[in-house]
């Protein structure tokens, strides 16, 4: 711990050694006995604490592991569940359909994030002229916030082509990205009015003040800090999508999570899943951590008076 | 950061003492003793009607839900009709439990393979068996041999196809799990990567909307979907037995079960006498020919 020199109050009074210096070097900070004490105990009761916490987290551990280990049915699950040979097997299969399910993100991501700003801006519009926006915006989340994703993803996939409408593709990976945009934008339209209408409406008045017009008034002061709030849940959102990205293996295409099936199917051996369950989780962290940091830099600009 | 010592560890105490109990309270018996399981040789311990079961007096028998048309009727393992519950009735007739001891039970087909206690004697699904397979559960002998074929649509390009090398370009659909996906990846080799459905219907609707151009199925199914599900396709033809040894579905039971030995003995015995033929002439008779693809 770092001191300031007037935060160390010298405390000459029960210190005789501290005044040995002469003038010149009066003025060093030399911690006074009192202090060195005080700072001693801290030091000791840390390092007891986290020889505790050492301690405990060992004994957890060790009582884990040996209820896992001890399991009868222990060596079967380890055969069935952990099996390096099946391992090396899925994982570049689970590899090559993550590609799938990476692009889909992305491609998804980008138009969810459009379309759902987009429905927030019409539900949130003021004004009569915009009632039938308003009232679209609202049918269209409710409806696909409530239409379970597997049933969207039916419809869409297996149901659109057998319309057989001229110009419209049968590529079930299309299809199903189109069906996880409908019902995303849903949700994350909710998250972005949720934002923009948790910005105070003072904000708005003092803009509106100022001589900005309404549009003006959104774009440069409400939006802007509705955003920053919105950082966690939309990353929920797209953790979430990035997962359910693999549900368009219903129409045929090989995600991640369908590579390990195959194996599953043909070995009845479960070492594919635990792959692509942990491929997965793999990539959500890194997107956590980018997050994470984006918003610390918001902060710092906006701390430093930075313009938002 | 520091807690009050006495706190902590009345807090550690505490916790290690739960879960070294749940440790202990966890500790299940120790599994039933897997009998020996060279199979055959077990036959004379094959009580009628008096083996060691799930339920006692009764055997369990399980498939998945929906059960599907040639091999159920009407969903309905219950019934005895389609070729795998007329199996399943003479395999536990055979060990000697009536049709009334004979519970069904539903079970997805992944749920059947999970390690674990099983809560069926024997799993009656289409399950092929394979050296593979066998690592995880135990099969007992095969009751019926069957063979892929592939569907297309009437008058599309893949319906003239007339052997294996004519399906290479083609977009080729199967269920996942099976030796369908199998003989496509190993015989056929596509071109472009084959679509991969969860359930069969979902491979029969790709098919009728153009989404693929061709699925593979086994014949019996291939013969029940162009006869009743998909009226405007065909089937293409069949392939050929790879490596000599036909492709079998055999009775699925946990690994190192008890009854492995009695159950492949009654499936064997019901071969000799010429049941199993019996029943696969009324159920698949339709599933006899189909055009080889070379």
């Amino acid at each position: 711990m770092t001191l300031t020199k007037d935060e160390s109050g010298r405390e000459g009074a029960d210190d005789p050694g501290d005044m040995t210096g002469s003038g010149a070097t009066g003025d060093a900070y030399v911690p006074s006995r009192r202090r060195l004490e005080r700072e001693r105990y801290r030091r000791t009761r840390a390092r007891r604490a986290t020889a505790i916490a050492a301690l405990s987290t060992l004994v957890t551990a060790v009582v884990l592991y040996l209820v896992v280990i001890g399991a009868p049915g222990w060596p079967r699950t380890r055969e069935t569940f952990f099996n390096g040979q099946y391992a090396r097997e899925a994982f570049p299969k689970v590899l090559e359909g993550l590609w799938l399910n990476v692009r889909l993100l992305l491609v998804c991501g980008a138009a969810v994030l459009v379309l759902g700003m987009l429905i927030a801006i019409a539900r949130t519009l003021r004004g009569p002229v915009f009632f039938p926006l308003r009232a679209l915006a609202a049918a269209y989340t409710d409806f696909f916030r409530g239409l379970p994703l597997i049933i969207n993803l039916m419809i869409v996939v297996l149901g659109v082509p057998a319309l057989r409408l001229q110009g419209v593709t049968v590529d079930p990976v299309l299809l199903g990205g189109t069906a996880l945009t409908l019902t995303y934008s849903a949700y994350v339209a909710e998250v972005f009015r949720a934002g923009i209408e948790s910005v105070h409406p003072s904000q708005r008045a003092a803009a509106r003040s100022l001589g900005l017009s309404n549009r003006q008034a959104l774009r440069h002061v409400v939006l802007p800090q509705a955003v920053r709030r919105q950082v966690p849940p939309l990353l929920n959102d797209l953790v979430s999508l990035q997962k359910d990205t693999g549900l368009v293996s219903i129409g045929g295409a090989i995600d991640a999570v369908r590579a390990a099936d195959i194996i599953v199917g043909r070995s009845l051996n479960y070492t594919p899943y635990i792959v692509a369950g942990l491929v997965f989780v793999a990539l959500t962290i890194p997107m956590t951590r980018f997050t994470d940091w984006v918003t610390a830099r918001m902060d710092r600009q906006r701390a430093q008076g930075g313009t938002t | 950061m520091h807690l009050a010592p006495r706190v902590l560890r009345r807090a550690v105490a505490g916790a290690t003492v739960a879960l070294l109990a749940t440790a202990v309270g966890c500790a299940p018996q120790p599994e039933e003793k897997a009998a020996p399981t060279a199979s055959g040789s077990r036959a004379n311990t094959c009580a009628k009607g008096g083996l060691a079961t799930e339920t006692p007096g009764k055997l369990t028998i399980a498939t998945d839900e929906p059960a599907y048309e040639p091999w159920f009727k009407d969903d309905k393992p219950t019934n005895g009709e389609g070729f795998e519950s007329a199996v399943a009735y003479a395999v536990a007739g055979q060990l000697g439990y009536g049709k009334n001891a004979v519970v069904w039970q539903s079970v997805p087909f992944n749920k059947a393979f999970a390690p674990g206690e099983k809560t069926f004697d024997f799993d009656i699904n289409q399950v092929s068996i394979s050296d593979e397979r066998k690592k995880a559960v135990d099969f007992s002998s095969g009751y019926y041999d069957v063979r892929q074929a592939v569907v297309a649509l009437k008058g599309s390009k893949a319906a003239g196809v007339t052997g294996v090398a004519g399906l290479r370009g083609l977009k080729l659909g199967a269920q996942v799990g099976t030796t369908s996906l199998d003989t496509i990846d190993d015989v056929v080799k596509p071109t472009r990567q084959a679509a991969v459905y969860a359930k069969n219907d979902q491979a029969k609707s790709a098919l009728k909307n153009g989404q693929v151009d061709a699925i593979v199925v086994d014949l019996p199914t291939a013969f029940y979907i162009t006869a009743a599900e998909v009226t405007d396709a065909e089937i293409v033809g069949q392939f050929e037995n790879r490596g000599g040894a036909p492709e079998q579905f055999g009775l699925v039971l946990d690994k190192g079960s008890a009854l492995t030995g009695c159950v492949s003995g009654a499936v064997d015995a019901l071969r000799k006498d010429g049941t199993l033929a019996r029943i696969e002439q009324r159920w698949l008779s339709d599933a006899v020919d189909a055009p080889v693809l070379k």
